[in-house]
């Protein structure tokens, strides 16, 4: 690992101010992507600007939508009553990140910000329609996953909080690489009032998406029969020593049908 | 240099480190307290686990900078003064839970929060769940998972003392 200087800035204000004014600065949340890649030397950070004390931990439920700060951890959404309760595809997908030990300080924000097109939690945000808050605007989920570990965050913004509206259902189901625990296939579906959102991650060479097909057709009726006929083209996704674009194309009506059974 | 203080099985320390250092660094060159190993040093294998304020950790992937103002137990302080095993290393001996022992420091840190965070009982399901992130390469896990599970109790009953 490349040296660098570390600070951990008591306010949202010093450390937006330190991570804008220098390039090269970088942001740690949990750490559990993050410190492995400085292991690697991919990344060579001048300054890590460690974010543990702005206060951003905390799960609260208000009305038709739950807050979670950005710094709250998986282990913490895992064991929420209120997120099993108000969103058990969310619940059920943070306790499958991981491990325990990573769990305990892995954080929502950080994988967010990160954008790992296997990560799970673009697709509980993609499909739950969230909004992700940051220290200067709102952004919808629609807008904030921009490709393979690139979002709509400029330098030095820094993820506050993730706001979801609660769905009537939700589901979260993973078919996972066994050694990573990372998705293959990752599928996250919600269903409102008035539509059904579904969100793939693992799969394609652009990051999250949500499949519209299996929307539309799900809307007209939430089961999972409503979606056995629909064929994902094998274009655009990822091909790897773990599995085939074809094979992740089979595994998408796979896994898309799980999660619908479940959420059911 | 940067300095950290914290906790490290009861007593306190300061210590020069770098931005770089990590948290297991710390613990195995700076306190030459060996018992925690590194083994794979890419967060999978779990033989670095310590607890950082009660809660099961891997210190090869946190700094040592970000421990400051915590308090670390590793498995130098797991059992008493006097030399009386904790009762997770006693059922780890006595189950035969280990052959080399590389892994063991982990294996028992990461199975001594999960007994403390299940208070109402472990499933054998939960048990191996819950040693996800920890790799044994010689014996398997069978005589691990008993020795937890054979744990449960005896660490309950001595908490409730």
């Amino acid at each position: 690992m490349y040296d660098f200087a570390y600070q951990k800035p008591g306010s949202l204000a010093d450390a937006v101010k330190v991570l804008s004014g220098d390039m090269d600065a970088k942001a740690l949340a949990g750490g559990q992507t993050f410190i492995p890649v400085l292991k690697q030397r991919l990344n060579k950070p001048s300054t890590v600007v460690d974010l543990a004390k702005l206060g951003l931990t905390g799960i609260t439920v208000s009305g038709d939508k739950v807050t979670i700060g950005a710094m709250t951890t998986h282990a913490a959404i895992a064991s929420s009553p209120e997120i099993k309760a108000k969103i058990p595809g969310l619940q059920h997908q943070a306790s499958m990140i991981g491990d325990e030990a990573v769990r305990h300080r892995g954080t929502m924000g950080g994988s967010l910000a990160n954008n790992d097109p296997a990560a799970c939690y673009p697709s509980a945000l993609l499909a739950l329609g969230g909004t992700i808050k940051t220290d200067r605007r709102s952004i919808a989920a629609d807008d904030f996953f921009q490709g393979m570990f690139t979002t709509a965050l400029e330098q030095g913004e820094i993820i506050v909080s993730i706001e979801l509206p609660i769905p009537e259902k939700s589901a979260y189901e993973k078919f996972r690489n066994p050694a990573s625990r990372y998705a293959i296939v990752g599928v996250f579906v919600a269903k409102f009032a008035s539509d059904v959102r579904l969100a793939i991650t693992g799969a394609s060479q652009g990051g999250v998406f949500r499949h519209t097909e299996m929307e539309k057709a799900l809307s007209a009726n939430f089961s999972p029969d409503a979606i056995s006929g629909i064929v994902t083209p094998a274009d655009g996704l990822n091909g790897d020593i773990h599995a085939s674009a074809e094979y992740r194309a089979h595994l998408i009506g796979v896994v898309s049908k799980r999660a619908v059974a479940k959420a059911v | 240099m940067p300095q950290v203080t914290l906790t490290v099985n009861g007593k306190q320390h300061t210590v020069d480190v770098e931005g770089r250092t990590l948290l297991v660094e710390l613990l195995r060159e700076k306190l030459g307290l060996t018992g925690t190993h590194i083994g794979c040093d890419t967060s999978q294998c779990g033989a670095c686990v310590v607890h950082v304020d009660g809660i099961s950790v891997k210190s090869c992937t946190q700094l040592a900078l970000q421990a400051d103002g915590t308090s670390v137990l590793t498995i130098e302080g797991l059992a008493e003064a006097d030399g009386t095993l904790h009762p997770m290393q006693e059922m780890f001996r006595e189950h035969h839970a280990l052959q080399c022992g590389f892994c063991t420091p982990g294996m028992v840190m990461t199975a001594v929060d999960l007994v403390q965070s299940h208070p109402d009982g472990l499933t054998e399901k939960e048990i191996r769940e819950g040693l996800e992130g920890n790799l044994c390469r010689c014996t398997g896990y069978h005589n691990i998972v008993k020795a937890i599970a054979a744990a449960h109790p005896l660490m309950h009953a001595k908490a409730a003392e």
